[in-house]
Order: structure tokens, then sequence, then C-alpha cells
């Protein structure tokens, strides 16, 4: 089992804040993992930390057998990690299929004066990346509005989009932030499916921050839950679901000076 | 010894003149994100304005400017051209509030060249150059050690001091102050609190453009007035909108410390350059040079600003 | 699902048909240049063969400002002080070159003689100085973001005025001329009076073969890889950045091409005036560019023609009216800005709107019912 992302001991603090602890993980090749965690408990900042965003105070990120932690984002989605946005950053005015070229264009070497001249290998990039564009859009079902601009689409698809122009860049790790927020419920159950198939698909692997904990109580092997920065479990689905760290995270411990009547409280089970 | 105080207060004198003129800019920009490019012409048409009224009152003829003429022009030109940027914003720029913020600095070039090109018309200001001297004589106040202190240099200085000091108690220390402030971090969020951000945005305007009339009325007094289409004005508004950027827009006391710093470079420097190279003729044109490469380092090093605080954006 | 990198060798076209479509519209723009020049003009007429040679100039610089300002979304409002270097570099070379080496101030003639090789020569020389200065301008954009950087591209042209205007006399006569070296005269560049005599080398056909040629090259810019990353960072640079484009290399690629380009206008703009003022080319320069490119539509290059003919046939219309002619022109300028901010044609080329596309198929379905 290789690593695909290996996240080692990686801190982060705004001035006196500390945003993220003491972070680790090792993300196998294909895998798929959940990051959950209450608002404001670090996940967005963890992502920005390892696309190349923030810089970690310590610790260390590879992506394969490759350091990344210090380097640009540019430069860290060229070494082959993509992801998408929690509030959605689409290309508005271009459209759905120019958002996908656009990240595609990563894997192309014309410089100005190739593109300028259209020489034979320029043409040859640019017909790829257009084949390989409407093959994304066609995974992601959204061919039909290829030619829309991507400001204009419903937010379901918008959100698709968004893994479309991830993919496109061909990554070996994906992060997606909150792929399913604000959909309905037949909207999430095919993303569900449509996130499950991907590291077969696509060959890579996943990291997953979500807040429905159905889908990734579902879909995810391993699941990592972090809140205030710090990691407090890890484990299968099962495991975190009981665990009392997380519980109390998530829904507090119930508080002693407050009188409540007896049958006021959950029965406990 | 003479010449080093001498030298001082001519700083001190043009780093208010550009003070006066920078707060506008810096107080715009703290509120809309946006550059007043109109703002220069605020305040050549307060020097112009000055001067009519000055004249229709029959004070600019020599020997017939009472006392209290100064205060009342200068009152009544800093409250004409509050009106006028309450005006301008409230037609021009208001209707674009959402719009992206390129369009709105080409707005503010429209609004800039009507104001220069209205001006220009016989029934406004017209064609000529005037001169504003007879309202408020040069004379010399006070000499010691050799230095002259004039009338100008002291009324700028003690404008700006008086009228900077007032806009930080503002600022600082009243309900609007902070709503001010609130609005500067967060127009937004600003609004969902309860702050009328468009009564704000006017307040913002009227102080600016008040300020702004001053300035153009002390700018005036020393250095003649100009076409409203001449290029010292807008020269004037550059240097004054440099200041402002190398303080930390959106900063009052930026502003300040900016106009000081430029007005150090401009007068202090150049003379002391010019009198260390005395047989090269060009190093006596350089002062703009000084005030813009002033700029780039600054935004090169601390693009904020000297005083200014970084905006991190949300990812 | 197959890499980019993998189907490219399937899909390479053949050598003939890409030298052919890649040189094609080359000599395309050089044939409409030469109709321009030997047709159009002498239709028109001398008074508007200045206007029209005043609009391939728009075009040149404004095309030109559209890829840093429209494709990139970057706050460019120093753009005449490329325009000046560039300038600056080809009067240099025309006239000092023309008195050191052929002898004489006067244009001379014959086509593609030494005259016109001296001229194309000085265009390029003007926009490769003005480019090196595009890279200067362009590195901030490392730092700096929005508004800065504006106010740094303001500063430069700012910066090359003043300098401009304390460069040496220029001497006129020939005697001043000869026995200095071009090294020398590197630094006569005429101070604040600026550059005078420079010999009109400038013809529709000139200017229109850089029109025409710029516009080719802006238009395959647009429909590329390269021209999608500038988009990208125009509408969303962080997004942009974790899509792996460099944000800052592209910035800094479309400043140099700008800046080329500006150069090459600021070199025809003098052989034209046959003058070059520093103080024509500041602040107000930059102005009229940016509102071509915003009137007309940042990102659009048929919104850049429109509003290059626009900008520059209608002040020529208005003359009549003089005082208020500039008056009328503000109120348009806001009047525009509020009613209708993305300009005329926004980012969209007109055979995108929805506009053309009616006319087109109401015309095909025109002519399909001619048929039977």
């Amino acid at each position: 089992m290789t690593v695909a992302l290996n996240v080692t001991d990686v801190s982060l603090a705004f001035g006196g804040l500390k945003a993220v602890s003491s972070f680790s993980l090792a993300l196998p090749s294909g895998g798929l993992h959940g990051l959950i965690g209450p608002n404001g408990a670090g996940k967005t900042t963890l992502f920005n930390l390892l696309t190349g965003v923030y810089r970690p105070d310590t610790g260390r990120i590879e992506l394969g057998d490759q350091r990344i932690d210090g380097k640009k984002p540019s430069q860290i989605a060229a070494m082959g990690m993509a992801r998408t946005f929690q509030n959605i950053r689409l290309f508005g005015e271009l459209s759905v299929i120019d958002n996908v070229r656009t990240a595609a264009g990563l894997r192309t070497k014309s410089g100005l004066f190739r593109t300028l001249f259209r020489t034979p290998m320029h043409v040859a990039e640019e017909r790829a990346i257009t084949q390989r564009s409407l093959e994304l859009l066609d995974v992601l079902e959204i061919t039909h509005r290829k030619d829309e601009q991507a400001k204009g689409l419903p937010y379901g698809d918008q959100r698709r989009l968004e893994i479309a122009r991830a993919l496109a860049t061909e990554p070996r790790v994906l992060l997606l932030d909150e792929p399913v927020a604000g959909m309905n419920t037949q909207e999430k159950r095919d993303m569900r499916k449509l996130i499950q198939s991907l590291p077969d698909q696509f060959g890579i692997s996943i990291l997953l921050i979500e807040h429905d904990m159905g889908l990734v109580m579902d879909i995810c092997e391993d699941i990592t839950v972090i809140d205030h920065g710090v990691t407090i479990a890890r484990g299968a689905p099962t495991a975190i679901q009981n665990d009392p760290a997380v519980i109390e995270a998530y829904l507090g411990v119930p508080d002693e000076s407050v009188a409540v009547a007896d049958d006021a409280l959950p029965a406990a089970t | 010894m003479s010449d080093l105080l001498q030298t001082t207060i001519n700083t001190l004198a043009v780093g208010g003149l550009y003070a006066l003129i920078a707060l506008g800019y810096t107080l715009v920009y703290g509120i809309l994100r946006f550059i007043n490019f109109a703002h220069s012409d605020i305040v050549s048409w307060g020097g112009w304005l000055a001067f009519t009224i000055a004249s229709a009152a029959g004070w600019l003829a020599t020997g017939h400017s009472p006392v209290f003429a100064m205060p009342i022009v200068l009152l009544l030109t800093m409250v004409i051209c509050s009106v006028l940027g309450v005006t301008i914003e409230r037609l021009a720029y208001r209707p674009l509030r959402k719009a992206p913020r390129l369009n709105v600095l080409i707005t503010a070039i429209g609004v800039s060249l009507f104001l220069q090109n209205v001006g220009l018309l016989d029934r406004f200001f017209g064609n000529r150059p005037a001169t504003m001297s007879a309202l408020l004589p040069n004379d010399v106040l006070a000499t010691f050690g050799g230095v002259h202190l004039r009338v100008y240099d002291t009324l700028t200085i003690v404008l700006t001091v008086v009228l900077v000091l007032v806009l930080e108690r503002v600022i600082y220390g009243t309900r609007l102050g902070r709503a001010m402030r609130a609005v500067s971090f967060d127009e937004r969020t600003a609004g969902l609190m309860g702050i009328n951000v468009n009564s704000i945005v006017t307040v913002t305007f009227a102080i600016g453009s008040a300020l702004a009339a001053a300035g153009g009325i002390l700018f005036a007094l020393r250095n003649d007035l100009r076409q409203t289409a001449d290029a010292s004005w807008v020269l004037l508004g550059l240097k004054a909108f440099v200041a402002a950027v190398v303080g930390g827009i959106g900063n009052v006391r930026g502003a300040a410390t900016g106009a000081l710093l430029i007005a150090f470079v401009e007068v202090f420097v150049h003379r002391y350059v010019t009198q260390a190279f005395p047989d090269t003729p060009w190093v006596g044109q350089l002062q703009d040079i000084y005030v813009f490469g002033i700029l780039i380092l600054v935004l090169l090093f601390k693009p904020s600003g000297l005083l200014g605080k970084a905006v991190v954006e949300k990812v | 699902m197959k890499p980019v990198q993998d189907r490219v060798a399937a899909l390479r076209p053949s050598v003939a048909g890409a030298v052919g479509s890649s040189l094609a519209p080359f000599a395309l723009a050089l044939g409409l240049a030469v109709v321009m020049d030997a047709v159009i003009g002498p239709a028109v007429g001398a008074t508007w063969s200045k206007i029209l040679l005043d609009v391939g100039i728009a075009i040149v610089l404004a095309g030109s400002l559209n890829v840093v300002n429209g494709y990139a979304g970057q706050f460019s409002i120093g753009h005449a002080g490329f325009m000046l270097v560039g300038g600056y570099a080809a009067v240099w070379l025309t006239f000092y070159g023309s008195v050191l080496w052929f002898g004489t101030k006067a244009p001379i003639p014959g086509f593609l003689g030494s005259g016109q090789l001296l001229f194309l020569g000085s265009c390029v020389l003007g926009g490769l100085v003005a480019s090196l200065f595009g890279l200067l301008v362009g590195l901030p954009s490392l730092r700096l973001r929005g508004d800065y950087l504006a106010i740094v591209t303001l500063g430069f042209g700012e910066i090359v005025r003043v300098l401009g205007q304390l460069t040496a006399r220029q001497p006129k006569s020939i005697a001043a001329i000869k026995g200095r070296s071009m090294a020398e005269l590197a630094n006569n560049l005429g101070g604040a009076e600026g550059f005078s005599q420079v010999p009109g080398y400038t013809t529709l056909f000139s200017v229109y073969v850089f029109a025409f040629v710029l516009l080719v090259l802006v238009y395959r810019l647009k429909y590329s890889s390269k021209g999608r990353a500038l988009l990208a960072v125009r509408e969303n640079e962080i997004a942009a950045e974790a899509m792996g484009v460099d944000t800052t290399r592209s910035k800094v690629v479309a400043f140099v091409f700008a800046a080329f380009f500006a150069g090459i206008g600021g070199a025809i703009y003098a052989h034209q005036v046959g003058a070059l003022d520093p103080k024509e080319l500041g602040f107000q320069k930059s102005i009229d560019l940016v509102i071509i490119v915003v009137i007309g539509g940042m990102g659009s290059i048929t919104g850049i023609v429109i509003g290059a003919s626009i900008l520059v046939i209608l002040p020529e219309v208005f003359r009549q009216f003089s005082d208020y002619r500039m008056i009328a022109y503000a109120l348009a300028l806001i009047v525009v800005m509020i009613l209708r901010p993305q300009g005329i044609m926004g980012v969209k080329e007109l055979w995108e709107t929805t506009w053309w596309r009616r006319r087109m198929s109401a015309l095909t379905a025109l002519m399909a019912r001619r048929k039977r």
C-alpha cells in the first residue's frame, strides 16, 4: 500500500490562534478519507495548508515521494493535487467547458510563441484538451450545459463543474471541500455514487470534508475528526460514530448546573 | 540654522496642504475601496469658488479685504464643496456601488473631465488664470532668528492641525466615527448591524470634499489659480494621493503621515540635493521622481502603507 | 481516462496544413493592409484617411491594453508610458540614424527602401524596449494585487513622462548631429520640449499591418490555453492558482506582450504626428486608452475595434461643438458606465452574441428558402 499523501505534524497559528495543531494523516493510494468536525474546526484551513495557500509553521507534507509544503499553489497543482472550494470559485464569465479546459491547460507544454503561431503541437494540445474536457463533462453529467456561462448554472451543477475542473488537472490526490453542501436528497444520492466511483475511475485518492454525516459514514473508509484544530478521533465510520469525544465535540456535554426535568433528557440507550 | 528652520516650516505647510487633500482620498477609499479621481477637481473648484465669492463680495480689490473675509470665504466654500461632493456621489457613484471597480474608476474620470471642462466655461470660472492674494496678503507674522513666519504657512499649518485633530476625534471618539470605521471594515455586515451605509458614505464625501476645498483655497493662495483643466491641479491631486497610499490608504493618521513624508521629500530632500549638486541642472527637476519613487518603494516593500494593515482575503 | 499528453500524438495536424493555417491570417493581414492603403485611403479622401489612421493606431494601443485589462483583468493605467518609451527608442533610431547613416532628415522614399526599413526597424526596436519595461512593471504583480498594481502602473507612466522631460535637447541641424555617435545621442531625446522633426513614415499600410497582425494575435491568444489562463486570473485568481495557473507569470507575460505593441504604437504615433511630446503621453492618454477598452468591452476584440472607432471618430464629429464637446463626452462616459457597465460587447465577441446569432439564423433561413 503506497501513501498518496503524507501529512506529518502540521501546525498553523494565526497570531495567537492555533488554527491547526500537529495534524498528521497518511492517505493511502486509492483511498477515500473523510475529514469532519464542527464549524470553525480548521478543516478548510487544513485544505489551504495542503494546497499551498498557507505555509505551515511546522511539519511536512508529502505528495507521493515529493515534499510540497512551502510550495506555491500552482506548483502543488502541477505536482498532482487538486481541490474544490467550499464557497464555489468558478470562472463565472467563462463557459462550462472553458472552465474545464482552463484547468486542463496545466498539462500542456506550448508557450506563448507556439500559441501565437498555432504550431502543430499547439493545435494538437488544444484538441486533446477539448477532447478530455468533454469526457470529464460527460462523467459529471453536465455535458448538456457545456456552452453555458458558469455563473448561470444551477447550484448542484456548479459543484459538479468544480469537480470536473479539478479532475482536469490530472491529479493524484483530490481534495473535496463540502461537495454536497446545499444539495437536496436526490442530488446528494447521485453525488455519493459519483464520488465513490472516482478513485477507481481516475486512479486517485480523495480527502473529503463534509457535514452530511450520512454521506461521510457511507462512503469513507476512514474518518478523521478535528475540533479547534486538534485531531480528536480517527478510525472507521462505526468507531467514530460511537466515540464519546466526537459526540462531545458536536453536541457538547450535559450541563449539570442547569436543573432539567428527568424526562427532558433522551433516554440512555 | 535659519535656513533649516525655514525649510522645516515650508515642509510643514506643504505637508499640511497634501494632508488636507489626502484625507479625502483616504476616507473615500477606506469606505468604498475606490480611488476617487475626481477629488483633485473638487480641490480646484474649491479654489475657484473661493475666488468667485471673494470677488463678488468685492474683497479682492487691494486694501478692501476685511478680517472676517477669509473665514467667511473658507467656510462658505467648504460648505458648497461638501454639497458638490455629496451630489456627485449620489448621482454618479451610488448607482455603481455594486459594479466592478474599474467601472467606477472610469465614472470618476468622467466626473473629473466634466468638472474640469465646465469650470473652463466663461459662465463658470473661465479659461484664464487668476490670483487671490488680495483676499489675504501674505504678510510676515513674526520673525525669529532670521526666519520669517508668514500668514499662508501659519494658516495652512494651523488649519490642518485643527481639522485633522477634529477628524481624529470624530473617527475614533464618536458613534458616527465608529460607524464609519465599521463600514470600512465590512460594508455588508455594517449594514446588517443597522448602520445606514448610504448616510455614512454621504458623510464621508461631505467631509472629504470640505477638506479638499480648504486645501484648494490654501493652494490657490500660495500658487495662484490656474484654470480648472490645468495640469497643476492633477499633479497636486496625484501627489496627495501618493501621500495617502504611502501612509496607508484607508487610514486617517496614515494620510497625515504620508503627507508629511511626501512634503519632506519634495521640499527638504530636494533642497539639500540641489545644494549638494549645484552644477547639475536636472537635479532641480527631480521632485516628482522622488514622490513617485517613494510610492514604488513603499508599494514594493510595504504595500499596505507605512501605517496600514494588510487585508487578508478569505480562501 | 487518458491524460492530455497521451492524446497529443494522435491529434497532430498535418505539417503542411498547420503551416498554412498558421501563416494564412498574416498573409491576409498584409493583403488587407495593402487594400487599406491603396484602395480605401484614396477613396475616402485626406480627412477620413487621417481618421482611419488614428483608428488603426488606437486599435494597436487599445488592443494590446486589452490583454492586460481585459483578459487578465488587471488595472493598467500607465499604458502611455510604454508608448513613450517605445516612441523614444524609435525616433532615436529613425531621426539620428537617418542623419548619421543616410545624411538626411527627410523621409527616404521607396517601397522597402532604406527609409522604410529603418522605420520598420525602429518600430520593432520600440516594441522591444517597451517590452523590457513591461517586464519591469509586471514583476511587482508578484506581491501586489488590484488597486496597488494599478498605482504602480500609474507611477510608472508618470516617472517615464518626468524622465523624458529631463532628457537633453535634440540637436536639429545635420551638422550638429554628425560627428556624434548613436550612443551619445541616446540622451538627446528632446527634454521638456519633446522630440520634433520626426520623419513621417507612417502610412495606412504600416498602421494597418500592425493593427491586423495584432488582431490576429490577440484572437489566437484569447482562444487558447494561455488566453483562458489569463481570463481565469481575471475571474478568480485564487481558483486559477489552485488549477495550476502561475498567476504572476501570466500577468507578467500579459504586461510584456501589451507593452511590446504599445511600444510599436508609440513608434507609429510619433512618425505620424511628426513629434514626440512627453506631456502628450501622460496620464490623460493612458486614461483615453482605458476608456476605449472599458467602453468597447473588456476582453472583447470586436469591442476594442468598435470602441476605438467610436472614440476616435466621435470627437471629430463633435468638433463643431468645441466647448461643450468635452462636457458631452464626460457625461456620456458616466451614463454608459451606469447603464451598461460591461461596455458595448462585454467579454463576448460579436459572433458570440445572441443578436448576431439571431441575424445569422434568420439569414440562413432566408437563403434556404430562396434555394427552394
